[in-house]
């Protein structure tokens, strides 16, 4: 296993599922280095394939599906600790009555944080990774299949907090959203840069804090701009319910997009369809 | 980064591609990685010996191609070569230099039996 990240396969776990999800390999054991036949003449094989292609393929396959059905999907990635679940529980609260919502939690151990969105009223789906450090395509593919998401719906993906990994693994979403503390150094876009590159908002949490600490509110998205200058910012706070409102209408805001994405996929194909109708009456049938 | 995971891409890659060109054996692969894609090389390496073992690719050489780090900067809209993904422009010395190239991390090509 990693001794990088801690990286592993094959003891991930979707909540509700008897069997540990395992990847599997085609291993080939025995003496193989000794029975390696050096009659043969080697030949080249040209590949030119993206090493992370597996997942981008399962991304593709998830985005694709939340195209079809107007959904709206987020992946939230932050440090342990930044309140990424008090977050996600009063967003739930403020837009649970006007919205369909569904949640996906990825932590290493335990289904604590799917039970607290659970007692939200929402569904929710816990994935274990074991050893692994991130969310990938695929363990999300079939959290998809236990949650069987409304259309139009949103749904909020919590990846596993770290900042490092996550960057690098497309889940299929519509953005990532990073989310730091004000508690954590300001200058955390810059040490894990590739995060914050990747991401469309920050939400700078637990402002409420904000008179107890000095952290230096402008640098921080200076910083955060320097790596991605299209990056956008909210300061938020579960406690005080600042930002929740403009945190609220964004995601109301690209909910309605993909709503409206998929009626005019849908009216485009209903044209089409009035289109070929006419072309088969045409030929006399 | 997260060499062990990117290892494990690379077996399934390898895979894969065994399933179509039937072989069953590999004994170099050409990985292409970008100076500014945070692939550490050395890491990569140990992971990639420990992924491989007792697979098809157990015992292949690891070839690494460097692509070099290349960007346009945003304020003076020039070509710049960059080290780092993060560094000012060297010419003029703002932030940030958007990256062309130097992020790539792809298997390029295979050596079989």
């Amino acid at each position: 296993m990693c001794t990088t990240c801690g990286c592993g396969q094959g003891e991930m776990k979707i909540e509700g599922e008897a069997h540990a999800h395992t990847y599997v390999h085609a291993h080939e054991h025995g003496s193989l280095v000794q029975s390696r036949s050096h009659a043969h003449a080697s030949r080249m094989v040209q590949v030119e394939q993206d090493i992370l292609a597996k997942n981008n393929q399962y991304a593709s396959a998830n985005r694709s599906h939340f195209a079809e059905h107007g959904i709206f999907a987020l992946n939230l990635v932050s440090s342990p600790g930044s309140g990424k679940t008090s977050l996600l529980t009063r967003t739930i609260e403020r837009l649970k009555d006007k919205a369909r919502i569904a949640v996906i939690e990825g932590d290493q151990q335990t289904s604590l944080d799917a039970d607290r969105i659970r007692a939200t009223g929402v569904s929710a789906v816990q994935i274990n990774t074991g050893k692994g450090c991130h969310l990938d395509a695929h363990m999300v593919g079939h959290a998809m299949e236990k949650l069987a998401l409304a259309d139009d719906s949103l749904l909020l993906i919590e990846n596993v907090g770290n900042l490092v990994c996550p960057a690098a693994f497309d889940l299929g979403e519509a953005h990532k959203v990073a989310i730091l503390s004000v508690t954590e150094g300001e200058d955390k876009p810059l040490k894990y840069p590739d995060m914050f590159a990747a991401a469309e908002l920050m939400l700078l949490n637990k402002v409420d804090l904000l008179p107890y600490l000095n952290f230096n509110v402008p640098l921080c998205i200076e910083y955060a701009r320097r790596v991605n200058p299209y990056i956008r910012v909210i300061l938020t706070s579960a406690v005080s319910g600042e930002g929740m409102d403009e945190w609220r209408e964004w995601i109301a805001a690209g909910m309605k997009q993909a709503a409206e994405h998929k009626a005019n996929e849908v009216e485009a194909l209903k044209r089409r369809i009035t289109e070929l109708e006419a072309e088969l009456a045409g030929k006399g049938r | 980064m997260h060499e062990m995971s990117l290892a494990e891409g690379v077996l399934q890659v390898i895979e894969d591609k065994s399933k179509i060109k039937g072989f069953s054996r590999v004994k170099t692969v050409w990985l292409e990685i970008g100076e500014l894609a945070g692939v550490e090389v050395e890491s990569m390496r140990f992971c990639f010996d420990a992924v491989m073992k007792g697979t098809l690719a157990d015992g292949a050489r690891l070839e690494i191609i460097a692509i070099k780090g290349q960007g346009r900067c945003l304020t003076c809209s020039k070509m710049v070569s960059i080290r780092l993904r993060y560094d000012p422009c060297p010419l003029c010395g703002s932030y940030p230099v958007e990256p062309t190239g130097g992020l790539e991390m792809k298997v390029k090509e295979l050596e079989v039996d």
